[in-house]
């Protein structure tokens, strides 16, 4: 049974993608795709432009139709139906607030298509929730971008939409807006229990506002996980990079013991425990992340609970006031970026000057990457398992409250 | 004239603080010509119209007098022409627009993927400019007058009246004027068109709006300038056109309209005074009418 658009949604409802390929002519834009986004998440795609994040976006809300696949939404099926009959919402990046109407006559567009009563009473609180109720009778290009933009928010929030979607909506604010709107929206999102489904090319953004984040490239998602679960234990190269920043190493795995594997790489031996590297044998990439290198001006000890690195020759230095990146060049193994907190006073070794690189051993990763495979990794195919994984924790938290 | 409507909804830009001769200096000649060639006849024809029938003269002397009567004999004598020009210009506007919004919509819109079809199709409607108007309505005239075969075979067909015809009626008059504007309709429109941006259609569906309530709620606002422009560009000299209903081309002695009645007074009738109060009339009508509707489309801030 289709889910009627003329009553608000209860709650948010969940998202599922099945089989999803989307051809344009002369190219692909999505591959395959499954994705399950469990009700009252806040889910962000994120990718580089031309990924197929913003497409996936135009096919939940009906303004693209999938060459292959099904969405349903609330479990229904809506592949077939139109934009105006999605129980979704969009806000776009260009806000696509219209010219001819005034604030609240845009706010309450959604309500009075869906004939419910008192429009715009309850326009007038969406308003208020972003601040924006005193401009109410102000036309849309009178108003700054931020505000264009909160007006926006407030169009798609007031229609309680069982599926938020926001297309790089904070792409045009400023650093100090971005921040605000980010704790709105977050705010909303509590305050309202929307399912919310964010698109964006800004790492940061997707890390500190979603629940679940997934790193798309070509078409296809590379990994799903809580932030932090993708920043500790990246499993392919391009999420190592595309997610902040990675030093990688590739090398022949020659000892293996019950918690660790050794790589043989950069003429030194680099040791990653067991529970953190993906594969276990053969050509490995193995990597870590720069600020938890340590810099040292004479050579430590080798200790069985660090890897070491070095000699090397330190080739650029940048402060940039709460750290100092050091780029070392490490003979065989090239360029290894190392950022150093800024706890003494000033950079600790200048350029040229020879330097050891360390860092503890449970802080190393293995990728999951074929080193020799230049290509794409497959997608990964695990995405529904940790969303009904991450449905089942909700479900037992709620239980628990 | 009928533009300063516009001129006066729009904000008006910030003017440079200095004042320049040079700038008074380049007005002169537009303020020469408009002396000369506007006001000059405007004032004549006001004159004219309120003359008088010369006592001792011939038929077509007349003295200057403030014969308002005039107004009032014109109006009595020739109410059902005053009428029917602008019913038919009405029509006509309609008509045009009608046909014009979805070719406009077309080129402006459906037709961006293919630049080459866009520029071809308006070239195609603005085509017709590069023959003689005269030439084309005679054509007109040719293709629909009794013998021709889209007469006979309507009538072979039954689709029209054994003796039914199609030149003389209004409906042909009205027909001649939807074709003469339809360019003057469809490339303003399709500059209002061509630059809707497809995003906000997007929002409107997104909001929850069918296909017809996004063309009623959004898009034709959104090309309001546009729809303004051409049905004044068609309304306007529709209602002084006097090839169309006149005789000699696709209309009749019932189909007269207002220039062709000021054309008659002025050539054959030598009524120089009621040819003059009938213009004066159409202008001031033409003014009214223009200004309720600019004020009443609320198109200001969309010029």
């Amino acid at each position: 049974m289709m889910m009627s658009v003329r009553q608000f949604a209860e709650r948010g409802a969940d998202l599922e993608l099945v089989g999803i390929q989307k051809r344009f002519p002369g190219f692909t834009a999505i591959e395959e795709l499954d994705l399950t986004i469990p009700a009252g998440s806040f889910f962000a795609l994120l990718g580089p432009s031309g990924c197929g994040k913003t497409t996936t976006l135009r096919l939940v809300a009906g303004l693209e139709e999938p060459t292959k696949g099904r969405i349903l939404i609330g479990g229904n099926d809506v592949t077939d139906t139109k934009s105006h009959q999605r129980p979704v919402n969009t806000v776009f990046q260009s806000y696509a607030l219209f010219p001819h109407m005034t604030i609240i006559e845009n706010v309450a567009f959604g309500l009075k298509r869906r004939r419910i009563g008192d429009a715009l009473a309850k326009a007038h609180e969406a308003l208020r929730l972003v601040e924006l109720d005193h401009l109410a009778q102000r036309k849309p290009q009178q108003l700054s971008g931020g505000q264009q933009q909160r007006v926006a928010l407030a169009r798609a929030i007031v229609n309680r939409p069982a599926l938020l979607l926001l297309d790089e909506p904070l792409g045009a604010l400023d650093l100090k807006l971005r921040r605000q709107m980010q704790l709105e929206l977050k705010t909303i999102q509590e305050e309202v229990g929307l399912t919310f489904l964010h698109v964006t090319h800004d790492q940061e953004e997707a890390m500190t506002m979603a629940d679940t984040v997934a790193v798309m490239n070509k078409g296809a998602i590379e990994q799903m996980g809580a932030p932090e679960v993708l920043y500790e234990l990246p499993r392919t190269s391009f999420v190592a990079n595309f997610l902040g920043q990675s030093n990688l190493f590739t090398g022949r795995v020659v000892d293996t013991t019950s918690a660790a594997i050794t790589v043989a790489a950069a003429g030194q031996r680099i040791t990653v425990p067991l529970s953190r590297a993906q594969r276990h044998q053969g050509e490995v990439t193995v990597g870590v992340r720069p600020e938890k290198v340590t810099l040292h001006v004479e050579a430590p000890i080798d200790t069985s609970e660090r890897n070491v690195l070095g000699p090397g020759r330190v080739i650029d230095v940048s402060f940039s006031g709460v750290s100092t990146q050091y780029i070392v060049d490490i003979p065989g193994a090239g360029a290894v970026v190392v950022f150093a907190q800024n706890v003494g006073s000033g950079p600790v070794a200048g350029v040229d000057s020879q330097v050891w690189l360390s860092w503890a051993i449970d802080h190393g990763f293995g990728l999951d990457d074929v080193p020799s495979e230049t290509g794409r990794f497959p997608a990964d195919d695990s995405t529904s398992s940790i969303a009904a994984q991450r449905r089942e924790d909700l479900v037992s938290e709620l239980e628990e409250n | 004239m009928a533009f300063a409507a516009f001129a006066t909804a729009e904000a008006q830009p910030q003017a440079p603080k200095k004042r320049s001769r040079i700038a008074l200096f380049l007005l002169l000649p537009g303020i020469l010509y408009l002396v000369l060639f506007f006001l000059t006849p405007l004032i004549s024809l006001v004159l004219t119209s309120l003359q008088a029938p010369s006592e001792f003269g011939d038929i077509g002397v007349y003295d200057y007098a403030f014969n308002w009567q005039n107004y009032v004999t014109v109006v009595n004598s020739y109410l059902p022409h005053i009428l029917r020009s602008f019913g038919y210009a009405l029509a006509a506007t309609v008509f045009a627009l009608l046909f014009s919004y979805p070719l406009a919509y077309f080129i402006g819109v459906k037709a961006r993927r293919w630049p080459l079809l866009q520029s071809l199709m308006l070239v195609l409607v603005i085509a017709p400019f590069f023959i003689s108007f005269l030439l084309r309505t005679l054509a007109w005239k040719q293709i629909l007058s009794d013998e021709s075969f889209v007469i006979t075979s309507l009538k072979a067909l039954s689709l029209m009246a054994p003796d039914g015809h199609f030149t003389g009626t209004p409906f042909a008059v009205i027909f001649g004027l939807t074709y003469r504007f339809i360019p003057f309709m469809t490339v303003p429109l399709y500059s209002a068109l061509e630059r809707l941006d497809i995003r906000y259609l997007e929002a409107g569906s997104d909001l929850y709006a069918n296909p017809f309530t996004v063309f009623r709620k959004i898009t034709v606002p959104l090309s309001m300038p546009g729809i303004v422009a051409g049905t004044l560009l068609t309304f306007i000299p529709a209602a002084g056109d006097y090839i169309n209903a006149s005789r000699d081309f696709l209309g009749s002695t019932d189909t007269q309209m207002m220039g062709n009645v000021i054309e008659a007074n002025f050539l054959v009738l030598q009524n120089y005074p009621a040819a003059a109060a009938l213009s004066i009339i159409l202008m001031a009508v033409i003014l009214v009418i223009v200004g309720v509707y600019v004020k009443r489309s609320g198109t200001e801030d969309l010029l």
